[in-house]
């Protein structure tokens, strides 16, 4: 799997490759097409049993040891409130990796399978319609149109940093209620 | 030009702090009846790098501290000047307050020059008052002197400024000295004043033959004429690094009786003289082409240059200013000597060896080589493990670290309580983790504190006892088992018994019908809000103290025990695992996940009966445990995990203890105990309640870490919850 993206993104570097462009690797998830910046991605591992976190959020499947580092999963499908699907040996994870300003932070997402290494250029792109307020939508950072299909390209800083604040809200959330009870 | 000096910063600042230590250390190990000549170079080698690196680094503000520091100090060692009690105090608080220069430049931050003020002025008091001992070639000297000339006639002296004889030795330019570099620092200076600029005079008489010469050597000498009023001292500062290996001497302007025309004519011939030198020498042509053109035309050339080089300057700061803000000074570093780092070399080496035994025997395996792939592997083991403790061992390092600071801090209070001690320390050779030693820094000095304002007598009231008048608090560390403890032991009084059973009972912490054996009475003073001073010092005796210790040790997985004796003193055992890193647990199993406790925390594991659950409040049960009530709260609940609830009846208790108090765990079923290498669960995701890390155990999985003092809080909170409910 990692060969062929590999091999899918050399093709790319040396056929269209130019100073605007960005390749993003793309995966399948409940039909759409997503897409996340290549250089995020540290690599793609079969699906294999987590350890559960306790008290964690439903989308935090738990942690993996990534040779010695202890790596949290999340699935993509419950994070965007997807139907959930039964896991098999062909469920994909991505390892993504991602500068924050504490630090270096690596994350894997689930997702049900990679699809192939986009050239895109920032020009071609396009702002997600802004129809709803909804957590979801934060992740988007823009539409794009390749050979006649959607790719939606997600921000994988937010996704991989957000989940504190939406830890955060929920407890204030959950704290205001109980405040109201009183 | 082009080096980025900040790159360098770090370094300056950990050296600059290890200086301010060697220098405290040494000023307390100054015995002012016998003065140690070599103690007093140790403290001027300190304080004169100190000075050097600020100058080099642009901290102008420290360097000029320093100097009058160096200056004094520099008195003291040429014997011109006794040192005095008083000169020990002043020095120690230059040395507080140079680090807290160093600490808000390190942050980045302007550093707050008031109380460096206050103490310069001391200084210079000092300095002034001694004009009589130092005369000619020193430093003070000349300097006093020519405060002495500018009062007493200002006008008078004609024209203001130096001559400067600067004759190098051949090699100045082989040790990285750069005389141009000089040239530019005095014509700073000699802008800086009222005079009129600087000028410069090559002397070429020990120029050799072209066929003699030697590409990186430096023939020349200088005669510089500084017209500014600048003192002696800003002078020698810029030469001081070349002072040791070159001859310089200094002559007042008004003194010398070098006629400007001269001046000029040795400037006219000498320069071409050089033009035939910078044909000559290539090595040295860039170099001496400067310093022709300064010669040439002294002023108006290197002025220019200089523009060009402030330009640069002005263009470099804010990008530096930039860095220094975007990066806070966080980043720590160790210390390690390189014994240790070529044993990992060593080990490195032997596990890269075993590592292609095995893969050749991988490839051509058949069952007859069992035995040489077993023993393959069990060297491998040991080489792992051999690693592992190396590796384990760079972080290690010797207590004297964090006892260093003892002997000012006994000798500050001892003056404040009015109370006379000795300190001892032994071990201090004992090693441990960095991260451990770091915290552990706080609740020592809380301990020795206390020793000194609660445990020692004060002297009438030791004398009365019979026992000597400087009491003794000793600090001890040793290895014990996979353990290190620190003692902190005082000859005083001892914990009275008598008065925290008093005081225990007036607090309500017991009833007054309670006995309780000695080590449960001493156990008392960790209770937060207890204190037995009967008056309280701004030193100790406000009670926020040893409860606070306790928990700091106890976050280091440690504890700490009290020992004590009526009239003997009383003794305060430190118990701390040797590094942070590895944690001895206990396995145990919650449906389907492996938990981890650490092994410290647990006082039994065992077998519920009937006969010993009490339920209160509907859903809430506590064991009856010998005399004691434990809450019994079930992992799987505080948890969440999925699973069939059990009958509380027969399953397997922990009972750990986290701070204070106890609490029983239910759990699925008692695995094994093994050392386990704890994991950031933090730093990929984010703090879990209750959670304190993550290990992976042999099968490659991931397990966590339960917090046993989180627990507790948390159990605690749920209580709490349910009573708000309930009420």
């Amino acid at each position: 799997m990692t060969n062929a993206a590999q091999q899918k993104s050399n093709d790319a570097v040396s056929g269209t490759g130019s100073d605007d462009e960005q390749q993003y690797l793309t995966f399948i998830m409940a039909g759409e097409e997503y897409g996340v910046d290549i250089l995020a991605v540290q690599e793609i591992r079969g699906w294999e049993p987590t350890t559960v976190i306790p008290n964690a959020p439903e989308y935090i499947k738990g942690v993996i040891n990534l040779r010695g580092t202890i790596v949290p999963i999340m699935d993509l499908r419950s994070r965007f409130s997807l139907e959930r699907v039964e896991y098999s040996p062909v469920t994909v994870v991505i390892i993504l990796k991602v500068e924050t300003e504490r630090g270096e932070r690596v994350m894997g997402i689930v997702v049900d399978a990679v699809s192939d290494v986009h050239s895109i250029s920032d020009s071609d792109t396009r702002n997600s319609p802004e129809l709803i307020e909804d957590l979801n939508t934060e992740f988007i950072r823009s539409l794009v149109s390749v050979d006649d299909n959607m790719i939606i390209l997600l921000d994988v800083q937010r996704l991989l940093t957000i989940d504190r604040q939406v830890i955060d809200q929920a407890v204030d959330v959950v704290a205001d209620t109980d405040s109201d009870k009183e | 030009m082009s080096i980025d000096l900040s790159q360098f910063h770090q370094v300056f600042f950990e050296e600059s702090f290890e200086g301010l230590d060697i220098m405290e250390s040494s000023l307390l190990a100054l015995d002012l009846t016998e003065v140690d000549a070599e103690t007093i170079n140790t403290i001027f080698r300190a304080a004169h790098s100190i000075k050097g690196g600020a100058g080099t680094f642009g901290f102008m503000q420290v360097s000029s501290f320093t100097h009058v520091v160096e200056t004094l100090l520099d008195e003291i060692r040429a014997g011109d000047r006794g040192i005095e009690q008083d000169h020990v105090d002043l020095f120690l608080q230059c040395v507080d307050c140079l680090r807290g220069l160093m600490s808000d430049l390190q942050a980045g931050s302007e550093p707050d020059m008031t109380q460096a003020d206050d103490l310069k002025i001391k200084f210079e008091a000092i300095l002034a008052g001694g004009e009589v001992i130092a005369e000619d070639n020193d430093e003070a000297g000349t300097q006093t002197g020519n405060s002495d000339i500018s009062h007493a006639s200002p006008d008078d002296s004609g024209e203001k400024g130096w001559k400067i004889e600067f004759i190098p030795c051949e090699d100045v330019l082989c040790t990285g000295n750069e005389p141009y570099r000089m040239f530019r620092e005095l014509q700073e200076l000699a802008e800086e004043g009222e005079g009129k600029g600087l000028e410069v005079i090559p002397h070429l008489e020990r120029l050799p033959d072209f066929s003699s010469m030697h590409p990186e050597m430096c023939y020349m000498s200088w005669t510089i004429i500084v017209r500014a009023d600048i003192e002696l001292s800003e002078i020698e500062e810029i030469f001081e690094w070349v002072v040791d290996d070159c001859d310089i001497r200094y002559q007042r302007l008004s003194e010398c009786d070098l006629s400007t025309l001269e001046v000029h004519q040795a400037v006219g011939s000498t320069a071409e003289v050089a033009e035939v030198e910078v044909e000559a020498t290539v090595a040295l042509a860039t170099k001496n082409k400067e310093v022709d053109k300064i010669t040439a035309a002294a002023p108006v050339v290197s002025e220019k240059i200089e523009k060009a080089l402030e330009k640069v300057a002005v263009k470099k700061a804010p990008k530096v200013e930039k860095k220094a803000a975007a990066k806070p000074a966080e980043n720590t570093s160790i210390r390690v000597s390189i014994d240790k780092i070529d044993g990992l070399i060593n080990m490195v080496g032997e596990l890269v060896i075993t590592q292609s035994m095995l893969g050749q025997l991988g490839q051509e395996f058949d069952v007859s080589r069992l035995q040489s792939l077993q023993e393959g592997l069990s060297q491998l083991e040991q080489n792992t493990r051999e690693l592992q403790e190396s590796v384990m061992k760079i972080r290690m390092l010797p207590i004297s670290f964090a006892f260093s600071r003892f002997p000012r801090l006994v000798r500050d209070l001892s003056k404040q309580l009015d109370k006379e001690v000795e300190l001892v320390m032994l071990g201090e050779n004992t090693e441990l983790d960095k991260t451990v030693m770091e915290k552990i820094g706080d609740p020592l000095v809380h301990l020795v504190r206390n020793s000194l304002d609660h445990g020692l007598e004060s002297v009438q009231n030791r004398t009365d006892n019979g026992k000597s008048r400087a009491g003794t608090i000793t600090l001890n560390a040793y290895h014990h088992g996979g353990n290190i403890v620190i003692e902190v032991k005082d000859d005083g009084a001892g914990l009275n018994k008598e008065r925290i059973r008093k005081k225990a009972i007036e607090k309500g912490i017991i009833g007054e019908d309670e006995h309780l054996t000695d080590s449960q009475i001493y156990d008392l003073i960790f209770q937060a809000g207890f204190s037995t001073a009967d008056v309280v010092s701004d030193v100790s005796g406000r009670g926020v103290g040893m409860d606070v210790v306790r928990r700091n040790i106890a976050e280091l997985n440690g504890s700490i025990d009290v020992s004590s004796k009526d009239g003997e003193g009383s003794t305060f055992s430190i118990r701390l695992p040797l590094t942070l890193a590895i944690l001895d647990g206990q396995l145990v199993r919650v449906g389907e996940e492996v938990y981890i406790f650490p092994l410290v925390s647990i006082v039994e594991s065992i077998q519920l009966e009937k006969s010993m659950l009490n339920n209160i409040t509907g859903n809430q049960f506590v064991m009856q445990l010998r005399n004691e009530y434990v809450p019994i709260v079930s992992l799987q609940d505080i948890f969440n995990i999925d699973g069939e609830k059990k009958d509380l009846e027969g399953a397997m208790l922990v009972v750990v203890e986290g701070d204070t108090e106890k609490v029983g765990i239910v759990v699925d079923e008692l695995l094994g105990q093994q050392q386990v290498v704890i994991k950031s669960l933090e730093q990929n995701y984010e703090k879990v309640d209750s959670i304190s890390g993550a290990t992976i155990l042999g099968d490659g999985t991931v397990a966590l870490i339960v917090d046993i003092s989180g627990l507790n809080n948390k159990s605690s909170e749920n209580k709490s919850e349910d009573q708000t409910q309930a009420a």
